[in-house]
């Protein structure tokens, strides 16, 4: 039960794009097409729950006792950049059709604010392992839905008669403001 | 001239913000009033200003293929040094800020400027150049913080000049998005009637 509601508060209540604004470079830029939106996001699931557990282990075993805890942003964003090479090689030899699928979205992933920023979130929420990987889960699910449903809209978006100063990047955002309006009305929910 | 031109650029002609589009998530998420955009805006002003200095130092003794570990080892040990000077001397910004301090080292523009300006230029023309950006990207979070706090709460830098709310919407998350919206559409008009 407990799971549950991290998930849904995750993925509805606090979406992680569209209510804790992380993630916009990719929400932005890889958003123009539904199959680059769904490729991104196996992605960044994959990455983000890899960096979690190795991330919460580090800080847990390691920093925590050896009093370095200040240290974290530098000993996370190493770990995931790292990470995110070892999963390139890694699919790179054993499964080159997902490697085919995910390869061109990997590198952009170390720079992508969700992957740090759950990692950070989970240390401070107080999770325990488990829950800092449903929630993981949860926040890459979330990062999905936003950025699948934003896809399809921007699809629909090509074919309208828009002003011209409004064209690309400002219409999107007043789209993504709606989209949020929208996921407004989870408030509550959990 | 020249070390003006590479200043400037930042500020108006390059914004990150409103022309390039990069460092979006601290753009949105902390502007909720001008103080925090402020406060986040010289927070990376400092971040990229000081990475800029020590990674043209560095950059003749490194190798090639390290190069973005070591760029990114540099910034965030600035980021700590920001994290942990801020929760001393500002907490309530320290608090308000949250997530989107740690977040800096992920921030696209610091990495960007060092990928970009890593291989050329002299020491004074990149530092200047990271100055120019960083004061830029303070400017437009200083605006769309004060845009959002005006019609959200209706007050400038935490002074009231109203009674009651403002438009609630413009305080929470979809109003980061609209108001961005907006500001990029005025920018694009003014610099149609410019040229």
């Amino acid at each position: 039960m407990e799971y549950i509601i991290i998930i849904i508060s995750a993925v509805f209540v606090s979406n992680i794009v569209l209510s804790q604004f992380l993630g916009i470079c990719p929400f932005m830029g890889v958003s123009n097409k539904v199959q680059t939106a769904v490729g991104m996001t196996g992605a960044v699931t994959f990455v983000m729950v890899i960096a979690t557990i190795v991330t919460y282990l580090l800080m847990q075993y390691v920093l925590i006792p050896l009093g370095i805890d200040f240290a974290r942003t530098i000993t996370f964003i190493l770990v995931i950049a790292f990470l995110v090479q070892l999963v390139e090689i890694v699919l790179k030899k054993v499964s080159p059709p997902l490697y085919q699928a995910l390869g061109i979205f990997l590198p952009l992933i170390t720079t992508n604010c969700t992957v740090l920023g759950v990692a950070v979130l989970v240390g401070q929420k107080d999770f325990n392992l488990l829950e800092g990987v449903v929630f993981a889960i949860g926040n890459a699910l979330g990062f999905g839905l936003a950025l699948i449903t934003f896809a399809g809209i921007r699809e629909q978006l090509e074919l309208m008669n828009i002003p011209k100063a409004m064209r690309g990047i400002p219409i999107a955002f007043i789209v993504a403001g709606i989209l949020a309006l929208a996921f407004m009305g989870f408030a509550g929910i959990v | 001239m020249n070390n003006w031109k590479n200043f400037s650029k930042g500020l108006i002609k390059d914004n990150p913000v409103f022309v390039l589009f990069l460092g979006l998530c601290p753009v949105l998420g902390v502007t909720t009033s001008a103080i925090n955009g402020l406060g986040m805006g010289l927070a990376t002003t400092f971040v990229l200003t000081m990475s800029s200095v020590i990674v043209s130092l560095i950059k003749n003794f490194i190798p090639d293929k390290v190069r973005i570990p070591c760029f990114i080892v540099v910034i965030a040990t600035f980021v700590t040094v920001v994290e942990l000077v801020m929760k001393g001397y500002l907490p309530d910004l320290y608090k308000a800020l949250g997530l989107f301090i740690p977040l800096i080292v992920v921030n696209c523009i610091v990495l960007g400027r060092a990928e970009a300006f890593a291989s050329k230029n002299n020491l004074f023309a990149y530092v200047l150049d990271g100055l120019g950006m960083g004061l830029g990207f303070a400017l437009a979070l200083t605006i769309l913080g004060t845009v959002r706090e005006v019609l959200g709460s209706g007050s400038i830098f935490g002074m009231k000049f109203i009674s009651g709310d403002g438009i609630l919407v413009f305080v929470l998350a979809p109003g980061a998005f609209l108001a961005l919206g907006y500001l990029i559409v005025i920018m694009n008009l003014v610099k149609k009637k410019l040229s």
